[in-house]
């Protein structure tokens, strides 16, 4: 394939850019991981924590977070089979293309952790969007004074990224925390909602900066659990999911309060975040 | 090896407590530990002890005739074993399993509700904080009820 031409700072954000699928490995029964090259001109690099539109042909548009950033402009994304547009970007074999609009929204913000403690608290498919957070920490973790990962599933099966889960809990300053709903007794991690392992990560709750994604109800509990134990919101980093159509502000289906999660989000600190996910919808 | 009044101080549950309730605690605990896969209590038997873990791993498991063992939460160091010795008709309802080798302080239950029962303020205490980690056991279950890593 050739080199990507050149980053398109400037091109339409509305209109997708193609990209080819150059490999795919299944991650779980229902979860994908496709590595995307630039078919031509490629996009800008994103940060952890933001996101592109993955457009199915003929299909369908949804927001995915960044994998992983690879080498001349490829990215890796993971992507969960539960609708019709993310079951056709999952099925897209190597060759395929697929069109790509962004990076667009607010991304985390590791270096509010510097010199702190370091939290970073995934469910499910949440530790997608995480992951490229956790694997910047651990390579320079001395920046901190611990790192935490904390990751949650359904069931043994369901969790992802296991090896590197694995390998990030050998890492010096770096602890490693697994639960999940169901599991038998050969299952070597814990059983129970991730708010039943926080407590089991060594940190210094007014000097810890923490990450969370995953539904938002697990959020929510969670970043309740972390105020009860004495994080301040204002510390604590959360990934909102709603429905983004065009990813600039302008078609309103993602607002959320007085603000939009493609512009304003998606990652926000808890204390203006929770007020907003207590509100019921009608 | 550790006296009693220390091992308990280290742990959460004991945090901030005054050494002479400490000291009376502990008059009724002894150290234990139990190998990996060594069943530490079974359901329907007298619940008379309270478990401080120490170290290890423990299972907490539902048995139905003619459905595998279910294995409801699992608990680890820093975590109390066991509610059902505060509160008639003190018999287990779950069957406790050390999953990794396990150590822990064991209170006899008897011995720490007589305590709790001749000091009020003590008793209150831990009552208290055994309302509280009942409270987030609770609530832990009933957010697990909405299966949140289920489909959609």
């Amino acid at each position: 394939m050739a080199d990507p031409v050149a980053v398109t700072l400037d091109a339409d954000p509305m209109v997708p850019v193609p990209y080819e699928v150059v490999a795919r490995r299944a991650l779980s029964d229902d979860t994908t991981s496709l590595t995307l090259a630039p078919a031509g001109p490629r996009l800008a690099d994103a940060r952890p924590g933001q996101f592109f539109m993955l457009w199915a042909p003929g299909v369908g548009e949804i927001p995915i977070s960044l994998g992983v950033a690879g080498p001349g402009g490829q990215v890796e994304e993971s992507i969960r089979a539960v609708g019709a547009v993310s079951r056709a970007l999952s099925a897209t074999p190597v060759g395929g293309r697929i069109g790509l609009r962004g990076p667009f929204g607010t991304s985390w913000d590791l270096d509010a952790a510097v010199g702190r403690h370091l939290l970073l608290v995934a469910g499910g498919v949440g530790l997608v969007p995480l992951r490229p957070a956790v694997l910047d920490a651990v390579e320079r973790a001395s920046d901190f004074r611990g790192i935490g990962v904390v990751v949650g599933a359904r069931t043994p099966g369901d969790l992802l990224f296991q090896d590197e889960l694995t390998d990030w809990g050998e890492r010096p300053g770096v602890q490693v925390v697994t639960t999940v709903d169901h599991a038998d007794r050969a299952w070597h991690g814990h059983v129970g909602v991730v708010t039943e392992v926080l407590d089991l990560v060594d940190l210094d709750p007014a000097r810890t900066t923490a990450m969370v994604c995953g539904p938002e109800v697990m959020m929510r509990f969670v970043a309740q659990a972390l105020d009860g134990r004495g994080v301040p919101l204002a510390d604590v980093q959360l990934s909102l999911e709603r429905n983004m159509k065009c990813a600039i502000g302008h078609c309103g289906h993602c607002q959320i309060g007085g603000g939009f999660v493609c512009l304003d989000g998606p990652v926000v600190a808890a204390d203006r975040a929770l007020p907003l996910l207590q509100v019921r919808e009608r | 090896m550790k006296p009693i009044p220390e091992l308990l101080a280290e742990h959460p549950f004991f945090e901030g407590l005054p050494a002479d309730d400490l000291a009376a605690l502990a008059a009724c605990g002894e150290e234990v530990s139990f190998g990996a896969g060594e069943v530490i209590f079974r359901e329907g038997t007298p619940a008379d002890r309270m478990y401080v873990l120490r170290a290890g791993r423990v299972g907490l498991e539902i048995h139905a005739l003619g459905r595998p063992a279910h294995l409801v939460t699992t608990l680890a160091a820093g975590e109390i074993l066991g509610a059902s010795w505060l509160f008639p008709p003190y018999q287990w309802q779950f069957e406790a399993l050390a999953l990794d080798a396990t150590t822990a302080v064991a209170l006899d239950a008897g011995c720490v509700r007589a305590r709790l029962d001749a000091d009020p303020a003590l008793g209150y205490v831990v009552v208290q904080r055994f309302a509280a980690l009942l409270v987030k056991r609770l609530q832990a279950a009933r957010f697990r009820l909405l299966d949140v890593y289920g489909d959609g």
